[in-house]
């Protein structure tokens, strides 16, 4: 199964990224030659295996729903390019 | 002033003989000399370096020194350092201040440690010879026009360079291991969750784990034993006691089980498979037992974690939008167009590519055809090496199949992956790992990888030291860079 045109501006859509016209031939043999690669996982046989998704077969610890940090509001808020008091600002999204 | 490690420095310093100021000018005279040419630095913090060497001091002066008090480093620049630029080797985070510190941060701040600079990497950690950092290549020192490795190139330039005597690294596929070869230093990975994620920016969450680099094994225990311990703010952190992983070092290995898997050093070339083959010998001359082992599932560990790396790399940079922090397009359309020409002004090629490959991996009908099926190899791989935790106590291995290469070597991506195929098999299985210097081909370092079961740090740790007791390899400098 390999990744064609089309597919390759709904990967980059997905992804929020941009494939301009004369990139798409390029990133389209180099995401092939990686999906080649990783094709071969389907050689081997995993019927009976149960996924792993933490090497340690841990689970996720749960915390109490309590504050344990203080605000950094301002510190936060100052790192983002558009903000207006408590407020990140974005391009009009409803007219 | 020539010093001989950590320890050494430790002494000197505990003793009155050299003060903690003296010890940071001595590094940081280094680092302006030559972290230019190497391109090992990102960006210098004076401020907080003076600050520390006031607090090291005062911990000297109250008898409240660790053994790392007053030892210079470096963080890779993905660690959160509070105040201070954290870019990730991105133009995404070009300016980025960090607002709180990683616990690895405060971990080492703790214990006396001063910090001169954050170190190069690859862009967001991936990467295998540091050629995709947006603020350029790392050089190597051993030869200018080699790769240093990656993605924790910087850090790995700057010891083998003897800028700093330690550095902070982390390592999901490789990326301490296998610059810590390629610039014939040793490097450690912990154990998947000994080491706390907080504060280092994400890349594959279920494999990320920090560690760090030194010239020797010595050096090695005593940083990772400051840099390792259970932290409630890392949800996959494991609750293990803290552990001092320099007390087992001078134990003698005879009698130890050591693994090796033929096929894998039947596949090198003849001058590092001589080596390799060695520096196994010296381990067995000190009376090791070796054992042929097999990993029959290892040939899919490269593929299953090129779906499980990347999968979760698109999920974990989706954070990068625009808008709370991060690279910001000019004048933007609309949302969308906010989105999507911030993240592909900010991300480089090999994120990207990341990303999609990623992307794919994950979008509906895919699923369970790469991430789940690779998440079964990943099991399968597991399940090899508890096989062989069976039979013996360490397994030896490569590192690389080759040693530092040439800048733009390597354009093809499965090329440059596959840079990382004697790495990803016990990354996949969270186990902890090394890599020490082995000697030289054709002046380049080469470096044997020791994997340790579940918690065994200590005792690969042990392994590397002994043979460092009888090797200098680990004390090779890189001509032109003697202290």
């Amino acid at each position: 199964m390999l990744i064609n045109r089309k597919e390759v501006k709904q990967i980059a859509n997905l992804a929020k990224l941009s494939v301009s016209e004369n990139e798409i031939d390029t990133i389209m043999t180099s995401l092939n030659s990686v999906v080649e690669m990783i094709n071969h996982i389907n050689e081997s046989d995993t019927e009976s295996v149960k996924p792993m998704a933490n090497p340690m077969d841990a689970v996720q610890r749960f915390r109490i729903d309590d504050v344990t940090e203080t605000s950094n509001k301002e510190t936060l808020l100052n790192m983002a390019t558009e903000s207006d008091e408590d407020y990140y600002l974005v391009p009009t999204v409803v007219e | 002033m020539k010093f001989q490690g950590i320890s050494h420095i430790s002494e000197l310093i505990k003793n009155r003989e050299i003060s903690v100021q003296e010890v940071q000018r001595h590094y940081s005279e280094r680092l302006s000399k030559y972290a230019k040419n190497l391109n090992c630095v990102i960006s210098f913090t004076s401020d907080l370096t003076t600050e520390q060497v006031q607090q090291a001091q005062r911990m000297i002066d109250e008898n409240k020194a660790t053994v790392l008090t007053g030892i210079p480093l470096v963080h890779k620049d993905l660690f959160c350092t509070q105040g201070f630029a954290t870019t990730c080797g991105s133009r995404m985070l070009e300016n980025f201040i960090a607002p709180y510190n990683a616990t690895v941060v405060e971990n080492l701040q703790s214990s006396g440690a001063i910090t001169l600079a954050k170190a190069n990497m690859d862009e967001f950690a991936m990467g295998s010879s540091n050629e995709n950092s947006y603020f350029g290549a790392v050089k190597n020192p051993w030869n200018l026009n080699k790769v240093p490795g990656g993605s924790s190139g910087g850090s790995a330039a700057a010891v083998a360079a003897g800028l700093v005597p330690f550095a902070t690294g982390t390592d999901t596929g490789g990326s301490i291991r296998q610059p810590a070869a390629l610039c014939g230093i040793t490097g450690i990975k912990p154990t998947y969750g000994r080491a706390s994620r907080y504060g280092m920016v994400a890349f594959a969450s279920s494999l990320d784990q920090a560690g760090v680099l030194a010239k020797s094994a010595e050096d090695c225990a005593y940083a990772l034993s400051t840099v390792c311990g259970f932290d409630e703010k890392d949800s996959t952190s494991a609750q293990v006691e803290k552990e001092d992983f320099s007390l087992n070092l001078k134990k003698p290995i005879k009698g130890m089980k050591i693994g090796i898997v033929r096929d894998w050093i039947d596949s090198l070339s003849a001058e590092i498979k001589e080596k390799t083959i060695q520096s196994i010998s010296e381990l067995e001359n000190q009376g090791a037992e070796i054992v042929e082992i097999q990993l029959p599932t290892s040939h899919l560990a490269v593929s299953a974690y090129y779906v499980i790396a990347p999968a979760e790399c698109s999920s974990n940079l989706s954070r990068f939008d625009g808008i709370r922090y991060g690279h910001r397009c000019e004048n933007p359309e609309d949302i969308n167009d906010l989105y999507i020409r911030s993240r592909t002004e900010g991300f480089g090629e090999e994120v990207k590519r990341r990303i999609m490959v990623g992307t794919w991996a994950l979008s509906a009908g895919f699923y369970d055809a790469y991430y789940r099926k690779a998440q079964k190899i990943r099991r399968l791989i597991v399940n090899d090496f508890a096989s062989a935790f069976e039979k013996v106590d360490v397994i030896a291995a490569p590192v690389s199949p080759e040693v530092a290469f040439d800048f733009n070597a390597k354009k093809d991506p499965v090329s440059m992956y596959n840079e990382d195929i004697f790495t990803i098999p016990s990354s996949l299985a969270g186990l902890p790992c090394l890599s020490m210097p082995i000697g030289l081909v054709d002046g380049l370092p080469v470096g044997l990888q020791l994997i340790g079961n579940k918690l065994q740090e200590s005792q690969i740790l042990n392994v590397a030291y002994q043979y460092q007791q009888n090797t200098e390899f680990h004390r090779l400098v890189p001509e032109g860079y003697d202290e």
